[in-house]
């Protein structure tokens, strides 16, 4: 079984962005950049099923500039076994990047096509969606396990109510959670390892996907800072300010 | 210009998040229809037509929509959408899950948990969990876009409109459902509650959310987690606050225990009132609570207990 994990570069999550004083967007200078966590889950859990002997083969695939390259030397160092890089420099909305990775799956054939569920910069949560879509899978989105067995994948799903399980036929698309799993570190030795594995360098340009986008970005604000309040001395002084002051009880 | 709204429901009651849609595509302008899709979802359908502003309720019952799975919905959603501008559903697991489908399908941008609407084309959404805040205008035919209803009042409910059945039956062989694992509880859902109580790791466990219990009980309260409360299994995911879990803005937030880290604030900082209780007075919850209360949750939860 072959699976292809799409991984985006983003920035790291222990990072507070910082808005550009034109708020024309975030300032990305010299900001520390990192596999978007959802994504190394995504990894993680593709080499725990080659590990079960499920999986044969691990793909990863990320679309950027060519600094995109570090995550993808991170994913094959965690365990993947080989790689594609699209190349682009233009700021691309889910669905062009859906668009994108279908072509990668149309060339590849995977069984399986493990995503996060959301970049943490964006917060869009709409790519694996629109990929399932556009290729015509199955989806099991925001998974907390995923069992794979005769042709099929059973993804548990956590949803606002609590879980939901649902069973999907072979190709299909699954989105991680949070709870999926604990993701490795790369070892020293697979560091090194990764070095010598295949990345496959496509210009987006050719793929003949349009790369243009309907949206268009007005401006970026720094949220309103909500001014930090008062300490009080004990909880009779709690009580006595949420209900004479906030008046939020009574 | 007309606009889909998607009902937010669990086949036997509308939850307020199709309220605070209606709310929202008031902003948008237009005429508005709502689409309750369940099994056996009539008195869903009936709440709907009540709400203020809609014009018509449209209702797709069907076995093959009885757990709203992706692929049915959105094939529906698809087929309906020839008719309307815009496609607005909450920003829930429900609409997160299929809506980035329908766009997908017809060939269009989502714009995903928006705040705010500017005007038919332009919205408000928080990107960066919240550290930054994007205006965006479409220029799509038809704009698909889910809500983060917590950022939206309800819309009242004096209407009476018209609810038409649907009977466009979309059954994908390739998804089905298998088991739901539903929390019960007597509590108000967090999404709708007006007071809600968080415990975060400092808990140290989960008989320890007993002690939240309590409170919540006289405050009305629903409760709450952090992420890392959720890991450890001291509670279930659905209680989950933050940038990846539930957005909320009730008018009292009330954190125990927990510190305030980026991905938990991204999810309660429009809180009316925030409250903080912690042993550390440097934890950057401080930063952001109107009352802080330093010290031992396991002392100060009892006490507050008592004094309500
Ligand atoms: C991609 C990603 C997404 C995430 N999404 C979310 C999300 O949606 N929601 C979320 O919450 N987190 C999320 N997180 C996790 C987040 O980064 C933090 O790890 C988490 O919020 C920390 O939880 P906590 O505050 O309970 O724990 P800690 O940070 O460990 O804080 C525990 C606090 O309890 C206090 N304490 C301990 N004992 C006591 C006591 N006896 N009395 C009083 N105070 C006490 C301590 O002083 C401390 O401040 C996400 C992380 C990642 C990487
Ligand atoms: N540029 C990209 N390259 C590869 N994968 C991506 C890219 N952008 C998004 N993805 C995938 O889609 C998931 C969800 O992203 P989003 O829909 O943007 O929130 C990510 O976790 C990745 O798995």
């Amino acid at each position: 079984m072959k699976i292809l994990v799409p991984i985006k570069r983003a920035i790291d999550y222990n990072v507070k962005v910082r808005v550009k004083s034109d708020n024309s967007d975030v300032d990305l200078n010299n900001v520390k950049m990192a596999i978007n966590p959802f994504c190394e889950i995504a990894v993680e859990e593709a080499i725990r099923l080659k590990e079960k002997g499920i999986a044969t083969e691990i793909i990863v695939v990320s679309i950027g500039p060519k600094a995109v390259q570090e995550q993808i030397r991170t994913g094959l160092a965690l365990g993947a076994d080989r790689a594609v890089h699209i190349e682009t420099d233009a700021a691309l909305d889910s669905l062009q990047i859906a668009k994108l990775l279908k072509t990668v799956v149309d060339k590849e054939l995977p069984d399986l096509v493990i995503l996060g569920k959301q970049a943490i910069d964006s917060d869009n949560n709409q790519t694996g969606q629109m990929l399932a879509a556009l290729t015509g899978m199955p989806q099991g989105t925001f998974a907390s396990e995923v069992l794979v067995a005769d042709g099929k994948v059973n993804v548990t799903r956590e949803i606002d109510g609590g879980l939901q399980t649902v069973s999907l036929t072979l190709p299909a698309v699954v989105t991680t959670d949070l709870r999926l799993n604990e993701p490795r570190y790369a070892s020293l030795p697979n560091i090194m390892k990764a070095k010598r594995k295949p990345i496959d360098v496509i210009s987006a340009a050719d793929l003949g996907v349009n790369l243009s986008s309907n949206i268009k970005l007005l401006k970026v604000m720094a949220p309103e800072q909500r001014k930090g309040g008062v300490k009080v001395a004990d909880v009779a002084e709690l009580v006595a300010k949420l209900k004479n002051e906030a008046k939020v009880i009574s | 210009m007309s606009i889909l709204v998607y009902a937010e429901h669990d086949n036997e009651s509308l939850k307020t998040e199709t309220n605070k849609l209606v709310h929202a595509a008031s902003a948008a302008g237009g005429d508005i229809t709502v689409l309750v899709v369940g099994k056996n979802c009539g008195l869903v359908a009936q709440a709907a037509a009540k709400i203020t502003g809609v014009s018509k309720v449209l209702v797709a019952d069907n076995v093959a929509y009885a757990h709203q799975l992706a692929e049915n919905v959105a094939d529906l959603v698809v087929e309906l959408a020839a008719s309307y501008t815009h496609v607005f559903a909450a920003a829930t697991t429900t609409g997160k899950n299929f809506m980035p489908r329908v766009a997908a399908l017809l060939d269009v941008a989502q714009i995903s948990d928006i705040i705010k609407v500017e005007s038919a084309d332009t919205f408000v959404r928080p990107i960066y969990a919240g550290n930054a805040i994007a205006t965006v205008q479409s220029s799509d035919s038809v704009k698909i876009v889910t809500v983060r209803a917590a950022s939206f009042d309800a819309a009242a409910n004096d209407g009476s409109a018209s609810v038409e059945n649907v009977d466009i039956v979309k059954v994908s062989e390739k998804s089905s459902f298998v088991s739901a694992e539903l929390t019960v509880s007597e509590r108000p859902e967090l999404s709708a509650a007006d007071v809600i109580i968080s415990g975060g790791r400092g808990m140290q466990n989960g008989e320890n959310f007993s002690l939240l219990h309590g409170i919540a009980d006289k405050l009305g309260a629903a409760i709450g987690a952090s992420r890392a409360a959720v890991d450890a299994g001291f509670v279930s995911n659905d209680m989950q606050v933050g940038q990846t879990g539930k957005i909320v803005a009730p008018n009292l937030y009330i954190a125990v225990g927990l510190s305030g880290a980026i991905q938990h604030l991204a999810g309660m900082k429009d809180s009316k009132v925030i409250v903080a209780i912690n042993k550390d007075e440097e934890a950057p919850i401080f930063q952001v609570a109107d009352y802080g209360l330093v010290g031992d949750l396991f002392d100060l939860l009892p006490q507050l207990e008592a004094a309500l």
